[in-house]
Order: structure tokens, then sequence, then C-alpha cells
């Protein structure tokens, strides 16, 4: 990790905002006001992908039919997932890099400024035109977010809309992720070589690569999926000589590197937060960069543990079993790094620890289970069952959601200059914490007794803990408008003012600046040592 | 900005193209879907999208092109360029993987275990018919078609192709030593090699639907060959228009031997293209 010889002056370049809304807001160059937006347009998503969970759970309440009808309901799975992956969770770590990497690195903005708001300015237009199907007739997709053909070919006149929205998105997060990689390639400050970088940046970095090398391929998957269903061609008809596992194995070649994508930054924020409110440096700093490049390889010759029940040959379901459960090893590095660091740190339970510790305890809860889904022949029960729901849930809510409100407590004293209310985070934390795991614990036992997914109705000895699941999930949502609150009045400048470094054990070049961060930073670069 | 004369980072002014170019894509994407479904504003949007992205990439680029002129890119800028023009290059080499990996999965997985290699599969779908590559599928068996040639006119094209890569990479080394006119010669050679190829393709693609029967839903073998051609194809086709931006930059006197990245990223797009070429000839024509 680095420490700072020099401090630039900052005072005499802290040159005015933009004035005017389009200027500061639609035509902007800063890292800042982008990372502003994405993170804005995440929180917008992640409300509304979660008004599609509590749907979900309402249906799910008790046994029957009770508030929609099933082909609704699939809608609703089908683009929670989608809105949540691409809308919410991808946008968040987008936005965080934005504001963080350079700060962290000491660079003046993201190397290719303008592109950075093109990437931006491409979501509200894939994700306008994801929503808009909701008001075509036959609604919107409904074959679930993997898109499996045939049945995603049986969607309505939402197919091509949802087709083209992905592609956008899939054009946004490539550019966003060329311009991450070539911004901590080239733009890191004098002296900071590769191994003194933030955790944050390195987690990027790797993360980056995997966008640049995954999302293509997403886009190849459902451009066959196009001409498929336009063009006559039979990509995925077995009819043709084709096959619709194909398209299994393209896409989760996209997807398991993608699920990595969506929790990657989240260790490197995890790295960040609990060796400052530890005050230790962080334990195995350079086992924790190879663990994140091992991660990243393992995550492209794993795919088929997503794929076991489609009739693989035995040799492959084999060597995709083994390759996954090597993955626990590099994870279990980190894992056992992050309590190395805890060990005899000073700890203080500030609201950015608390998530951090969460995370800590409950994505492991996730981690085993994935243990559980990489062994075939036991994965032959548990396949499309509650408890896939469960697992990917707990390292998705509380591994990269919890982590993204980790950051945002942790970096909003820097981005609004004030800090946030510690009473209202620790309501939102503990909240969150009890609703999140009466939500989703529970699945695992639906999941365990043979409730499948995506579908609508369930035997009524399912009731019991699906009503449980339900309470737990408005209880979630409800906790979070206490952050929605919480973060508006930082936002409008309600609080103590925040210190340049406010949290006491914290490291690196973002504290040295002033909060909140003026509109230019790090004009000159500083010296690293 | 006062403070811009002793920094060494550029910041690049507030712009409006990024936000022209969302509109682009929306309408791009939106007139698309709607066209495709049969919606009557589908193709005018479709249009509509098309010529204000056109508008937005040569605007942007001219904005490019005259802030360099400015003076304005330190070194630093320019490895930002490159390290930006890479990436890219990369993201578009695995959009190609994906469909060299349908075409790999097809070719060893999914035809011979259809033709029976497979049993539990074959038996319950076709029982006993029997495919080679290429093929149509076992549900298109009496579909009548020609599989595209190696050796005829893909071969020559294959020529023409590698021929540009040589010319283009004199033009790059004549660039590097400051003789512009060498360099006018072999880029303009490239673009016109470039042309013929194109125009070889679409003559070919006249003669296979015609003739051979070959079309996109002539089965597997259609969508991968007419998918994995006409993607190439068309980078072929942005391959030429930047080497014709290039040429016209380089007789406008842009270029000098230091500093050329503009000529350096087409020619690095250029070899990428080729590449794939290659890959597509032996996987799909030859092999």
């Amino acid at each position: 990790m680095s420490s700072v010889a020099t401090h630039p002056d900052h005072g005499a370049h802290a040159a005015a905002k933009p004035r005017g809304f389009l200027r500061r807001w639609v035509l902007t160059t800063s890292h800042k006001d982008i990372g502003t937006l994405y993170l804005l347009f995440s929180l917008a998503m992640f409300f509304i992908g979660g008004a599609m969970a509590m749907v979900i759970r309402a249906e799910l309440f008790q046994p029957g039919m009770d508030f929609v009808d099933p082909y609704f309901f699939n809608q609703m799975t089908t683009v929670h997932g989608l809105v949540m992956v691409f809308g919410a969770v991808m946008p968040a770590f987008v936005g965080l890099a934005n504001w963080m990497v350079p700060l962290q690195i000491g660079a003046p903005d993201m190397a290719l400024p303008r592109m950075n708001n093109w990437s931006f300015w491409l979501l509200p237009a894939a994700f306008s035109m994801m929503l808009v199907t909701f008001f075509l007739p036959g609604g919107a997709p409904a074959a679930g977010w993997t898109m499996y053909p045939p049945l995603v070919l049986q969607t309505g006149m939402a197919f091509p809309f949802l087709i083209f929205a992905v592609h956008i998105a899939g054009i946004s997060s490539i550019m966003g992720a060329i311009n991450i990689i070539a911004t901590i390639l080239n733009l890191r400050a004098p002296g900071m070589g590769l191994l003194k970088m933030p955790l944050f940046v390195w987690t990027w970095l790797v993360t980056a690569f995997l966008l640049i090398a995954v999302i293509p391929v997403l886009a190849g998957a459902i451009t066959m999926l196009l001409t498929d269903q336009y063009f006559g061609t039979s990509f995925f008809s077995a009819a043709g000589g084709g096959d619709p596992v194909l398209y299994q194995h393209i896409f989760w070649f996209f997807g398991h590197p993608e699920v990595y994508i969506l929790i990657l930054p989240a260790f490197g924020i995890v790295s960040t937060i609990l060796p400052a409110f530890a005050r230790k440096p962080l334990f195995g700093y350079t086992s924790m960069v190879y663990a994140v490049a091992s991660i990243a390889f393992l995550s492209f010759i794993v795919w088929g543990h997503h794929m076991f029940t489609v009739g693989m040959p035995t040799a492959g379901t084999l060597f995709f079993m083994f390759a996954t459960m090597l993955i626990a090893v590099p994870t279990g590095v980190k894992v056992f790094n992050w309590l190395a660091t805890l060990w005899r740190g000073a700890l203080t339970f500030e609201t950015p620890m608390l998530f951090a510790l969460a995370f800590v305890v409950l994505f492991t809860i996730g981690g085993l289970s994935g243990i559980m889904l990489a062994i075939a022949p036991v994965d032959f029960q548990y396949h499309d069952t509650y408890f896939v729901v469960a697992h990917f849930h707990y390292v998705l809510v509380s591994g990269s959601i919890f982590a993204i409100m980790a950051a945002v407590y942790f970096w909003l004293p820097k981005w609004t200059g004030v800090m946030y209310s510690e009473r209202l985070g620790k309501l939102h934390f503990w909240t969150s914490v009890v609703a999140m795991n009466l939500v989703f614990f529970p699945q695992h036992f639906l999941g365990l007794a043979g409730m499948p997914r995506r579908i609508a109705d369930y035997p009524v000895e399912f009731m019991e803990w699906n009503m449980v699941s339900s309470v737990g999930a408005f209880a979630y949502g409800a906790a979070q408008l206490i952050f929605v609150w919480t973060v508006i009045q930082c936002m409008r400048g309600r609080g103590k003012p925040a210190p340049a470094k406010p949290w006491e054990g914290a490291e690196g070049l973002e504290w040295t600046v002033p909060s909140p961060a003026p509109h230019h930073t790090f004009h000159e670069p500083p010296k690293v040592v | 900005m006062s403070n811009e004369t002793h920094t060494p980072y550029y910041v690049p002014e507030a712009s409006y193209w990024p936000i022209v170019g969302s509109f682009g894509l929306l309408g791009l994407g939106l007139g698309a879907a709607g066209y495709l479904q049969g919606l009557a504003w589908g193709m005018p949007v479709l249009l509509l999208g098309a010529a204000v992205t056109v508008v937005m990439t040569v605007g942007w680029f001219a904005d490019v092109i005259r802030e360099r002129a400015a003076g304005l890119y330190s070194p630093q800028m320019a490895r930002s360029f490159r390290w930006g023009m890479i990436w890219f290059i990369f993201s578009e080499v695995m959009f190609f993987a994906a469909f060299f990996g349908a075409l790999f999965y097809v070719r060893v997985f999914a035809v011979p275990w259809l033709g029976g290699e497979d049993p539990a599969t074959s038996r319950f779908l076709w029982d006993g018919v029997v495919l080679s590559w290429p093929t149509a599928g076992p549900g298109f068996l009496d579909l009548d078609f020609t599989p595209m040639a190696a050796w005829g006119l893909p071969a020559v094209n294959t020529l023409i192709l590698l021929t540009s890569g040589v010319t283009l990479a004199v033009a790059h080394h004549a660039m590097r030593h400051g003789r512009q006119g060498r360099v006018l010669v072999f880029l303009a050679a490239t673009i016109v090699l470039g042309a013929l190829f194109l125009g070889i393709q679409i003559y070919e693609y006249g003669h296979a639907w015609r003739d051979l029967g070959l079309r996109p839903d002539t089965g597997i073998y259609g969508a991968l060959f007419y998918m994995l051609t006409g993607f190439h194809g068309l980078h072929v086709w942005i391959g030429v228009i930047m080497l014709a931006v290039m040429l016209v930059r380089v007789w406008a006197g842009h270029f000098t031997a230091g500093r050329h990245f503009g000529f350096e990223a087409a020619a690095w797009y250029w070899h990428f293209v080729d590449v794939v070429w290659l890959g597509l000839f032996l996987f799909v024509y030859v092999l």
C-alpha cells in the first residue's frame, strides 16, 4: 500500500463547476459527475428491480394465484434479474470506479473522459428500451434473464427490444471497462507501481479485463438469437443441425465471468474498509492480488457448472465440477486474509464496517452453498430450485449490494462533504441484515425440499417458509428507504461537515484531498513513495 | 483554463457528441426492433438513428483531430488512445470468438451427436440419420445445396487480403521514415485491395444464393457461413472506411514520422481483420 509524500495544492486549482444543468450533467467530462450519475441511475434501477421483487414475493406469500397471472409473474422474475444485474449492480460498481479510481491513483480524471460520458448516457437508452416492453402487446420478456432458446424465441413483440437493449447496455459496459483499464494502466501517479495500487483499483483492473473479454461473447450469443428468430438461421435448432445447448454454453461462457464481474469490485471494497476500521494494514496484500487474478482465470473454465442437468458428457461434467471447486482456494485465501486483518485490530463499528463485516460472514455462506452446487451429482437435485435462488442472492445481495452500501457510507463524506447520520446508517444496516436473512435463508430449506424457481404457485407444504421469506422481503424493501433518505440528506448538505479524512484508520490518496472533493483533483500528479 | 500551461494532464472540454451518440444508438435499436416486428415507424426511426450515429462519429472524430492539431494532446493522452484501441480490438476478437466457438461446438459435438454418435440424442430425434459436415441438419435433408469451395475465388480473396496486409505494412514502414509519397501509394493500394475483396465477396454471396442454394436458412452450415463471413465483411467495410479517412489525412499532412496514431490504429484494425479472415478461410472454407 502507498503512502503520500507530497500534498499537491488544491486550492489554486479548484476551478468552478460548469454552470447549468445541461453542461454540468449531460455534456460533462468530469469523472466525479459521471460517477454520481452512474450511482443515481443504479439507485433508481435498484428500486425498479426491487419493486418487481416485491411483486414476486407478494404473489408467493401464500399458495394459489393471488395478485398477478403466471405470465406476468414470469415477466417479473425475468426483468428483475436483467435490471438488477445490468442496471443496478454493474452501474453501481462502474460509478464507484469512476469516482474512486482516479482519486485513488492520483489521476485528474478518467483516461477517455468523453467516452466515459457516452458510456453512462447509453444506459438510460438501454433501460428505457428494456422497460418500455411492459407496455407492448404481449408484455415484457418472460423467459428468464438467461434468455434461453427456444423459450425466449416465443417472446412476443418485446423480443427484439430486449436484444437491442442488452446490446446497448453491453456497448456501455465495454466502453466503461476500456476506459477504466486505460486509466489504471496509464494514469497512475508517479511512484505508484502495480503492487502499490489500492485493492479496489486492482479488483477493478481485473474486472475490466473480464468485461472486455466476455460482454462481446454475450453480444454474439444474443445476435444468434436474433438471426434465429428473424433470418431463419439454425444456431439453436436441432432440425438445422444446431443445438439449444450451444446457447447455454456461449451464454455461460459470458455468464460465469459475469458473476465475478459482480463480486470482484466488492472484494476490493471490503479489502479497503476492513483495514480502515481495524486500524491495521490489510493482511496478505500480495496474496489478495494473486487470488483475484486466479479467480478471474478460473472463471473462464467453469461455465459448465450452470448446465450439469442439461446432458453434457461425463468427462465434461467432471472437469467443470473439479475446476469449480478450485475456486474455493483463492476465495478461501481472501476470506482468511480478511479474518487475519481483523485479528487483534482496534475495531470500531461504524456503518461501513458493519456492512463489510456482514459481507464477510454472509458472502461466505453464499460461497459454501456454491460449493454444494458445484458437486455435480448433488446439483441434479438442487438445479432450478430455490436453493439456487438462495445461493446467488446470498452472494449478490449480502455480497455485492452490501459491499456497495458499505462503499457508499465509506466514501459519502468524500463525495458530499458532510457526514451521514450514523444513527440512521446503523438502523439501515440492522434492518437490512435481519431482513435479508429472513428473505433468503428459508429459501435454502424450500429448495432442498424441492420447490422449483420461476413458478408463480406452489404446494401448501411450502407455505410457512414462503411467508417468512415474503415478510423479510417487504422489510428489506422498506429498509432501503432509510438508505435513500440518508443519502438525500447528505446530498443536500445536511449533516456535520466532514474533514478531509473522516476515518481514523483510512489509507490512500483519496483522503489527501478536501471533502467534498473539489471539481478538479490531482491536476498535478501527487508523488507516491 | 489558466492552469493548463503547467499541467501534464489534459481533460477535454464538455461535448455534445456523447449524448447525440446515445440518441443515435437508441434510434438504431428502437428502429431495428420496430422494423423487425413489422411496425410502420421502424424503418424511418432506424434510418434516423443511423444518420445521427454517422453524424456523431464524423463530428466526434473531427473534434479529436482538431484538438490534436491544436497541440492539446500530451504523450500521455496518446498512450490512453493506444490502450483504448488495443482493448477495443481485444473485445472484437472475443466477439468473433463467440461465432468460432459456435462453429467448433457444432462440428465437434452437435452434428456428430445428432448423426448417431450419441444414441441417447439421435434415437429420440432423428433415428438412423447420417450427417457429415457441411450439413443443413437432420430436419432439412431434402434441401439441395452445394457447400462453398475453398480453392476458387475464396483462395484468390485470401491472397488479396494477405497482400493488402503487406502493402499496409509497407505504408506503415514508409510512414515511420516520413516518406509521404510512398505512404500514399501503398495506402491507396491497400484500400483498392480491400474494396476488391469486398466486391468479390458480394459476387460470391450472389453466386452462393442463386447457384449453390446456400442461404442463411440452409441449416447450421448456411447460418455459420453467413454469420462469420457477414460480420467479417462488415469489419472489412469499416476498415476500408478507416483507411480511406487516413488516406485523406496523410494527403492533408496530418501525420509525421513520429506522430501518426490515427494511421497506426487503422493499421492495427486492418491486420486484425486480416487474421480473422485466415481463421475463417481455414475453418469455414478449407476444413
